[in-house]
């Protein structure tokens, strides 16, 4: 997994309530098997016709080229729990999603793929849009902090779970981290539980 | 040991071990008892796995089924796939073998929509841990299971391990008070609580459904109102286990038997809620004159009675301006009434509603009359045996006869990932659960109802309040 530590980069704003995943990522484009290479469907229907060509849209605006920061407004990431409206974004650039909510199964697929997301309210979010407009936004991980320069610099910290902080700093495959930490407590478990439970390991029930 | 809610009961149960106490108190590693696969949120989980060189920890208690992706026409064991979707059933046959998980192909008898062939077969219990690559696992909740939505990456490590890192939600009480009226049901319970409160409002939360009228509800309905958790923002539904949860069990062909199963039954009457338990927050919703409900906009908070009008913009500047925007996608103008608005499309089926119970509904709405003319018409049942029961009891026939499709078992329109999908500017009365823009297909516009009014709009033509169609008769 990605390692994220500190990132400066232009922004997209993409301030509307409830971008779901079926706007992030529409579901006929779920056939395709790969998770590499999906940044041209990033909310795909928003950014071109029926006919597959570009129409006018904030995304593909010249002015935020090269974003590495999304703004988003509530909900973002809401409804399905497809992890392509993460490899998507993550494709298309973008590595620090702020919103002022999300889609609990979004942000925790964010995570597992070395992308932050970070919660802020409204006005907070404003501030960053102003700060924004006049250059690009500085996250800082290590000291959770987004800053600014400019005539108006300044910075303003950001709340972050301890265990999604050390996870994205570290770049950890979680897969390889419950193997090697935790191996023996989840057959001890198991163990307990098919005594406590032993419905769950009758093989006329699995 | 202090009162405790059925959630906090079913996560102490499952933690294997705390992950960061001073840190992060609420993170922890719990056991995932039961996990299952469809075609298209897995592969991705497999490939991980042979790229990391890891096996599966306990192949059987895992299920795979392709539900999203597949064809739905009754002669599609003999039709030639459509390439990628075929490629997308084809892949999670090969991982299911080589990973020896147990596999339910397309032909088999048991094929069904994930969250309608869990229960049926007695994979879902009370009591236990369920993930799955998909949001709407929050349904199994309705049997007093945890039971919730996951992306692909964590599906290799349940895969890998039965175990992931969690952090344990708050706890919110939804108390539905006194019970609905003719033609009401979960669905427009689900709907009017979305409504009420918003769409993120149960955000962060393990939401817990409680009252006269959940006592009352069938394990169908109960499965309902949990599947529509997630629109309400909530990774996880829940409904105490009871009798009514007990005899649906009983029997199912997973499900434990004879002393066992009163063993089993013991431990999952005891998982409700103690009488003193405090939940983070409470919320109540009465029912008494609760009507069938529609949505009008582009998420299920969008939703009025259906006697109700397209509502007014709202008043601050940017609400305003999405408000517009909705209704421009949705092909409505403010104060448009919802009753008398012509459809193209019916979808009768889904995780919400495509279980037998709903397709009674729906028939009982349809039986004797004809979809009326220019309205495409389908039924969807959400499994093969649900499709075989409906068989038994004759609705096949009535909805045949009204000139409803009758399909074969998958999630259909509501995903469209198949060739059920809405063409642009196509106007649809669907039983699904989201009504996102282009959710039905590119450009298509979806209201969400109970499978009574959706069969009641086919007739009609038009969306309509069921009650006085019945009436009408």
């Amino acid at each position: 997994m990605n390692v994220f530590n500190t990132l400066t980069a232009p922004v997209l704003m993409l301030r509307e309530n409830r971008i779901d995943t079926d706007v992030i990522f529409p579901a006929r484009f779920l056939l395709l098997m790969q998770r590499d290479g999906l940044g041209e469907y990033f909310c795909r229907d928003r950014r071109r016709d029926a006919q597959g060509s570009f129409v006018a849209n904030a995304i593909d605006d010249a002015a935020v080229q090269g974003a590495g920061i999304l703004l988003a407004g509530k909900d973002f990431g809401c409804g399905s729990s497809r992890e392509q409206a993460v490899w998507t974004i993550l494709d298309f650039g973008i590595t620090c999603v702020i919103a002022e909510s999300f889609g609990e199964i979004f942000a925790a697929n964010c995570v597992r793929n070395g992308v932050l997301p970070i919660v802020l309210d409204a006005a907070a979010i404003d501030r960053l849009e102003t700060a924004a407009r006049c250059g690009g936004l500085t996250i800082d991980l290590v000291g959770s902090t987004i800053s600014w320069g400019g005539p108006d610099a300044g910075s303003i910290p950001f709340p972050i779970a301890a265990n999604d902080r050390e996870r994205l700093l570290n770049g950890w495959d979680e897969t390889a981290m419950i193997t090697c930490r935790w191996q023996k407590d989840i057959i001890r478990f198991e163990t307990a539980q098919r005594r406590a439970c032993p419905w769950l390991y009758e093989e006329s029930c699995l | 040991m202090s009162a405790r809610t059925l959630y906090h009961k079913l996560w102490d149960a499952h933690v294997i071990a705390e992950v960061d106490p001073a840190g992060d108190p609420r993170a922890a590693l719990i056991h995932v008892d039961r996990h299952l696969l469809h075609e298209c949120s897995t592969h991705q989980s497999f490939a991980s796995l042979r790229a990391s060189h890891r096996g599966v920890h306990r192949p059987e208690t895992h299920l795979a089924v392709p539900d999203h992706a597949v064809a739905t026409q009754e002669d599609r064991l003999t039709r030639p796939a459509d390439g990628a979707a075929g490629s997308q059933v084809a892949e999670l046959a090969r991982n299911a073998a080589d990973f020896d998980i147990p596999f339910i192909s397309l032909a088999d008898p048991r094929q069904g929509i994930v969250h309608v062939i869990g229960p049926e077969l007695g994979f879902t219990l009370p009591g236990i841990t369920l993930a799955c690559g998909d949001s709407h696992t929050s349904t199994h909740g309705a049997f007093g299971a945890l039971a919730f939505g996951i992306g692909a990456s964590d599906c290799a490590t349940v895969l890998a391990t039965n175990a992931i890192v969690q952090r344990r939600a708050d706890t919110l009480k939804v108390e539905l008070r006194g019970l609905p009226g003719r033609c009401v049901g979960a669905k427009d319970i689900a709907l009017a609580l979305i409504a009420a409160y918003g769409a993120g409002f149960a955000a962060g939360h393990a939401v817990e459904f409680t009252g006269e009228a959940v006592l009352r509800m069938s394990m169908a309905a109960r499965m309902t109102l949990c599947n529509m958790a997630i629109e309400a923002g909530a990774r996880i539904g829940l409904i105490a286990p009871d009798d009514v949860t007990l005899e649906y069990l009983r029997g199912r062909p997973m499900a434990p038997s004879g002393a066992l199963f009163e063993q089993a039954a013991a431990y999952w009457l005891s998982l409700r809620s103690d009488p003193c338990a405090v939940y983070d927050r409470e919320v109540s919703l009465d029912l008494a004159g609760l009507e069938p409900m529609v949505t009008w906009g582009t998420n299920p908070q969008d939703a009025v009675p259906i006697s109700g009008l397209v509502p007014q913009p709202p008043a601050e500047i940017e609400a305003a301006r999405q408000h517009g925007k909705t209704l421009a996608a949705m092909g409505l103008a403010p104060g448009q009434s919802l009753v008398g608005l012509p459809i193209d499309v019916v979808f009768i089926g889904s995780c919400t509603n495509g279980r037998i119970e709903d397709l009674r509904e729906a028939a009982a709405a349809a039986a004797g009359r004809k979809v009326a003319p220019g309205v495409r018409a389908m039924v969807v049942p959400g499994s093969m045996a649900v499709r075989r029961q409906a068989e038994a009891e004759g609705l096949d026939g009535i909805f045949r006869d009204a000139g409803f499709e009758w399909r074969m078992a998958g999630c259909s329109m509501c995903v469209a990932m198949n060739e059920d999908r809405l063409a642009p500017g196509e106007r649809c009365a669907a039983t699904s659960n989201r009504n996102f823009e282009g959710r039905q297909g590119r450009g298509g516009r979806t209201h969400l109802v109970s499978p009574a009014m959706a069969a009641a709009a086919a007739v009609a033509g038009c969306l309509v309040d069921v009650r006085h169609a019945e009436s009408a008769r």
